[in-house]
């Protein structure tokens, strides 16, 4: 809403500087989005002044020094220089004096240029931001008036306009009427009323007009029209014109203009139509039939709807509601108007026209809101629709637009002044205010008189019921308004936010973080502990991406309306994601890293649910000089260590066929006992790696964050060590490449008994002295006993117990 | 042997001994020499041995004067090896010198990087878990119900077309859609616990806005719902204050309310920090103004509260929310919010 200070000041005696304003409106939730000085409200110190003498600048070439004055046949000033070459001796020029502060913010101040003295300078029509101009010095028509500030010079009305950002809930602020009212109130001064005392002169009849009529309820519930007849097409009057631009609106003719100057005033838009052209001098409202057609002001021609199946409701509406738009019709039932968006083509008031039926109605905002958006079609009109006008303004609205159009047309006659109700008068709205919860919600100290007072200015007349209860008339123009705290936000406003005392609450409750929200911290330090960066990419991706990356696009959670196709997925796991980081960084010739992402992924809904199977996963997918499968191995045993999560509850199973990973270098990792997938780890798939021009081993671990948590852990408790000294015993067991490490460390242990604290694979050798298929396992088991020293027949017996587990596995000592 | 004669002698071997003190020119050599003059078998010992052949009183002078040798060589040999030992360690300090600068690139070059977004929430949390908050977490696809309806936005009601929502596919339209906010987290929580209810809901939203510097169709909320008896605007504002002031670690930062709209507080409120590029001043940051818009806050609506299973007549609350990314990129004078999902490591590794 663009609010001109000389339209403010016609309803409201303000006095504010524009600084003091701007502050008054953001305290009201009117944002001031900008200020702009229009008609040269910002050109005070510019004077109109007659160039003297032009001298060369005895130390440049392109700058030369001149010599003005401000008098006719007057003194003349200290020179100025100048580096714009277009003017001449007498030619009169505008004249930033020193002091002055132009429009672009910059002061002029005397100053050396070149080792002369400037003081002042001549301007050009950009440099006063008149005109986008910048040939050189603005050259005056030879009879300016010297000395004149160079406002009155060219007879600008000087202006501040303030764009004000309105929030869905404030309807009456669409509206100079409403603008003015709530300032007023802030400021303590009067406001007036352009729509209190309103009546039309000179009002008769036509009997023979048929009568207008509403069969859509739901779309509006309050029709207003009148027939105006005996007027012509001219321009408005400059007033009407100068305060539509600076609306933000183009001016047309007298008639459009109006329309147009009352909706600004008041907040009510209406329509216009040419009444020779309406069949039947008559008009309806209803909802529009699925297919029909119309071509509105603007040329286009539209395709209404009631909707049809499998269309979304964008705003929750179902999609018949949603895509429902209203018409107005003429006494053919022809549409003729798109009910509050547009009117239409046909029916436009032009150059011929003499007889008008102006349309005032209220309609459903929903039902506004719904059809300018699905129509893509916004308007002053729509906005205002949308938020809900106030019903109680019709009539006045009617008579302002007749009033303006008789300045262009003072011999108008106005016939059928009619105001169609389809449900009846509504009552007014009454809400019993507390003041007791008024202060406890805004942390004030008020009582009901204050109450009352701050909200009064701006049309809640309260009524105190008793002590501390008052019941408030809701003004017709706060449709937003039902509820007591609705008011209360009014009394807040006007007692202002920055007036309320600020209090830090205090929480009973200790702050602390869950199990989940402590391992989720944990396991991000331990990865940063370990030189990998985290990263967080997007939850959309393409399903060319997911082909890309080898993981298939079926039962995949879609979105219906994605920005763009490419990104319509919701990703299933992590692994798109770091692709793209692992491509985009080795783009920028960084391929080396190593990195980690927790983020939630999705999967189709669980049986009976309808909402998509969402889950926090971490990955890390590494891909340094010498990383492989192995090194995200390392990576996964450091997390599971961290959380305390019992080794044997971890069961790793290679698998040949995890999508987008490496067939024979990758497992999955599920709980023992129950097979519960966790995740996998491995490297990824070298054909996925090529398909993204990376051209690097990726060791790569995935895993469900939460279902690893849930396996068993070490409990707060410390398991007793021993104080007894402990033993190593080693060996180097030549085993064939079929059987896994694991499993004869697994064997050795089982064999070893309570008496093994570890068993920890040293070295592994490939080549000569072993043979082919096979390779040398050097383990080492830490011996200890809990009650004694450990004997020679300990060592013996556990020692011979392992080569016989090992020859189980095939594998003999080297 | 005379006494002076011995003395001539000694005096002899002195100046013998010194000499080849003086002449060995590292640790090992002075221990040959140690050995060769101080030794079982060296002069200075058999000049010990001779006393015993001689009578008390000679073996008395004697005896003195030998001592006096022996200390005085000895002290010697001493000085000469501290002299020696000191100059070899010289030698093998220099030996040993290192360029500190010569430091090749490895894997392990240090710690890896929190994202700015990790940071920035923990930080946050981490505010809040002072003031004896919890942390709540939620899922970002939710019911039309969870993200909009017990948010007092009824199907329909035009401030849902101020969030562009995605929609996901399946089921009914339109019913389960990504979530716009993280304002469905004050329904859960308030679902999950009774008053009194000190929270902050951190997460990932989504908006079907186009991609530009300053706006991204993904970006990260923190929500914050506090419910107890007699909750004010007045506490609304102090806490917007109190973790204004710890999270920049300043206290010259004032903050503001404007009135607002929202569907689920009431009143409403939108919160502003004085620039903390200018202080207030204006700068091209704030367009100017000295005020950055940080988010949106209010009254919890009765209606909220009413759809989260908490009575309004018995308990008040405030809530509100805002960028995760908008208050890093404020903080941390990130220039483009893209930035922050591309990943690159020149930025990741910053912080």
């Amino acid at each position: 809403m663009r609010v001109s200070l000389s339209w403010l000041r016609e309803l409201v005696p303000v006095t504010q500087s524009v600084e003091e304003l701007t502050a008054a409106f953001d305290s009201l939730g009117l944002v001031v989005e900008g200020v702009e000085h229009v008609g040269g409200a910002n050109l005070t110190g510019i004077i109109t002044a007659e160039v003297v003498a032009i001298r060369p600048h005895p130390n440049a070439d392109k700058i030369r020094l001149v010599d003005v004055r401000t008098v006719t046949d007057g003194e003349v000033l200290p020179q100025i220089a100048c580096g714009a070459w277009n003017f001449n001796v007498g030619d009169r020029i505008p004249l930033a004096t020193l002091g002055t502060t132009m429009p672009n913010g910059m002061k002029i101040e005397a100053r050396k240029l070149r080792g002369e003295m400037s003081n002042g300078m001549l301007c050009s029509a950009r440099e006063l931001e008149l005109s986008d101009d910048h040939d050189g010095i603005w050259i005056l028509p030879s009879d300016t008036p010297l000395g004149l500030p160079i406002v009155e010079a060219l007879g600008l009305k000087p202006d501040v306009v303030f764009d004000l950002s309105v929030e869905a809930n404030r309807p009456d602020a669409m509206s100079m009427r409403g603008v003015a009212r709530d300032l007023a109130a802030k400021l303590g001064l009067p406001a007036k009323d352009p729509a209190a005392d309103l009546y039309i002169k000179g009002l008769y009849d036509t009997p023979n007009r048929s009568v207008d009529t509403v069969t859509a309820g739901d779309l509006c519930d309050r029709l207003t029209t009148t027939i105006i007849e005996g007027v012509r097409i001219v321009d408005s009057p400059q007033w009407v014109q100068d305060r539509l631009v600076m609306a933000g609106m183009r001016p047309i003719s007298n008639l459009v203009d109006a329309s147009n100057y009352v909706m600004f005033e008041l907040g009510i838009p209406s329509h216009a139509f040419d009444l020779d052209k309406l069949a039947g001098e008559c008009i309806g409202v209803r909802w529009a039939v699925d297919g029909e057609q119309i071509v509105t002001l603007d040329g286009q021609t539209r395709t209404l709807s009631v909707g049809s199946a499998g269309a979304v409701g964008i705003d929750g509406a179902t999609p018949n509601e949603h895509l429902r738009d209203g018409v107005v019709v003429d006494g053919n039932d022809v549409p003729v108007a798109i009910a509050g968006v547009m009117g239409g083509h046909e029916t436009e008031v032009t150059s011929a026209t003499t007889r008008l039926l102006l349309e005032i109605a209220h309609w459903s905002p929903m039902a506004i809101a719904r059809s300018s958006k699905r129509l893509n079609l916004r308007s002053e009109a729509s906005a205002r629709f949308e938020r809900n006008t106030d019903e109680q303004a019709s009539s006045p609205a009617a008579i302002r637009f007749i009033e303006i159009c008789r300045e262009t047309c003072p011999d108008l006659r106005v016939a059928n002044f009619d105001s169609f109700y389809s449900a009846g008068v509504p009552a007014a709205r009454v809400v019993r205010v507390r003041t007791e919860r008024t202060n406890l919600l805004l942390g004030t100290n008020l009582d009901d008189a204050t109450v009352a007072s701050l909200i009064a200015p701006i049309g809640f007349n309260s009524t105190l019921v008793s002590p501390g209860q008052l019941d408030v008339t809701i003004p017709s123009w706060r449709t937003d308004c039902e509820l007591e705290v609705n008011v209360i936000e009014e009394v807040g406003r006007h007692f202002g936010y920055d007036n309320i005392k600020r209090v830090v609450p205090l929480s009973p409750t200790v702050g602390r973080l869950t199990q989940t929200q402590k391992d989720r911290r944990l396991v991000r330090s331990i990865l940063v502990g370990q030189g990998l960066d985290e990263v967080w990419t997007p939850t959309m991706i393409g399903d060319v991406e997911l082909t890309d990356a080898g993981v298939g696009t079926d039962r995949t959670v879609r979105l219906s309306n994605p920005l763009v196709i490419e990104e319509a997925v919701m990703r299933p796991g992590l692994l798109v994601g770091a692709l793209r980081v692992l491509r985009h960084n080795s783009n920028h010739r960084n391929p080396a890293i190593r990195m980690f992402e927790l983020g939630h992924v999705f999967g189709p809904p669980r049986p009976r649910q309808i909402v998509p199977y969402e889950r926090e996963y971490l990955s890390v997918a590494l891909a340094g000089d010498g990383d492989d499968a192995l090194s995200a191995r390392r990576v996964f045993n450091s997390i599971v260590s961290a959380l305390g999560v019992v080794p044997s509850a971890v069961l790793i199973e290679p698998d040949d066929s995890i999508a987008g990973m490496h067939p024979t270098r990758s497992a999955r990792i599920v709980g023992a006992g129950t097979g519960f997938p966790i995740g996998a780890f491995g490297e990824i798939d070298p054909d996925v790696l090529t398909k993204w021009g990376i051209d690097r081993r990726v060791g790569w671990l995935t895993f469900d964050l939460g279902n690893l948590c849930n396996l068993p852990r070490r409990g707060p408790h410390l398991e007793a060590f021993s104080k007894y000294p402990s033993s190593d015993v080693d060996f180097a067991f030549v085993t064939r490449n079929v059987v896994a490490a694991g499993a004869l460390i697994g064997a050795l242990r089982e064999a070893a008994g309570d008496l093994c604290e570890t068993v920890s694979l040293f070295d592994v050798y490939r080549g000569k002295g072993v043979v082919d298929g096979s390779r040398s396992l050097a383990v080492r088991l830490r011996l200890v006993a809990s009650d004694r020293t450990l004997t020679d027949a300990d060592q013996l017996g556990v020692r011979e117990r392992c080569i016989a587990a090992a020859a189980v596995l095939g594998a003999a000592l080297r | 042997m005379t006494d002076v004669s011995l003395e001539i002698e000694l005096a002899s071997l002195q100046a013998e001994v010194k000499a080849a003190i003086g002449a060995a020119t590292s640790p090992d050599e002075l221990k040959v020499v140690e050995i060769a003059h101080f030794g079982k078998t060296s002069r200075l010992t058999e000049f010990n041995k001779a006393l015993g052949t001689m009578d008390a009183e000679a073996r008395k002078l004697a005896g003195a004067l030998i001592n006096a040798t022996r200390a005085s060589l000895t002290a010697t040999l001493s000085d000469r090896r501290t002299v020696l030992l000191a100059a070899a360690r010289r030698v093998q300090l220099e030996a040993e010198r290192m360029d500190l600068t010569e430091l090749v690139a490895g894997p392990d070059d240090g710690p890896g990087h929190l994202h700015l977004i990790t940071r920035t929430t923990q930080d946050l949390e981490d505010i809040f878990l002072g003031m004896g908050f919890q942390v709540f977490e939620g899922p970002e696809v939710e019911t039309d119900w969870y993200n909009f309806e017990a948010l007092n936005f009824p199907p329909g009601h035009p401030a849902r077309t101020m969030h562009d929502t995605f929609q996901v596919d399946g089921g009914i339209p339109g019913d389960v859609v990504m979530r716009t906010h993280t304002s469905p987290m004050q329904i859960r929580v308030m679902q999950s616990m009774q008053p009194p209810i000190y929270a902050v809901m951190p997460g990932r939203c989504y908006r079907r806005d186009t991609p530009d510097a300053r706006h991204l169709p993904i970006f990260h909320q923190i929500e914050a719902l506090v419910i107890d008896k007699n909750i004010s605007m007045g506490h609304l504002a102090g806490t917007i204050d109190a973790f204004i002031a710890a999270y920049f670690g300043r206290d010259d930062l004032k903050t503001r309310l404007r009135p607002g709209f929202f569907p689920f507080t009431e009143p409403s409120a939108e919160f502003d920090i004085t620039c903390p590029f200018c202080g207030g001043s204006g700068c091209r940051v704030c367009s100017q103004t000295g005020w950055i818009e940080l988010g949106g806050c209010g009254m919890v609506h009765p209606n909220v509260l009413k759809a989260g299973g908490i009575d309004p007549e018995e308990w008040t609350g405030f809530a509100w929310g805002f960028g995760i990314d908008r208050l890093a990129m404020n903080r941390h004078n990130l220039g483009d919010l893209r930035d922050l999902l591309d990943n690159d490591i020149r930025l990741l590794r910053q912080f």
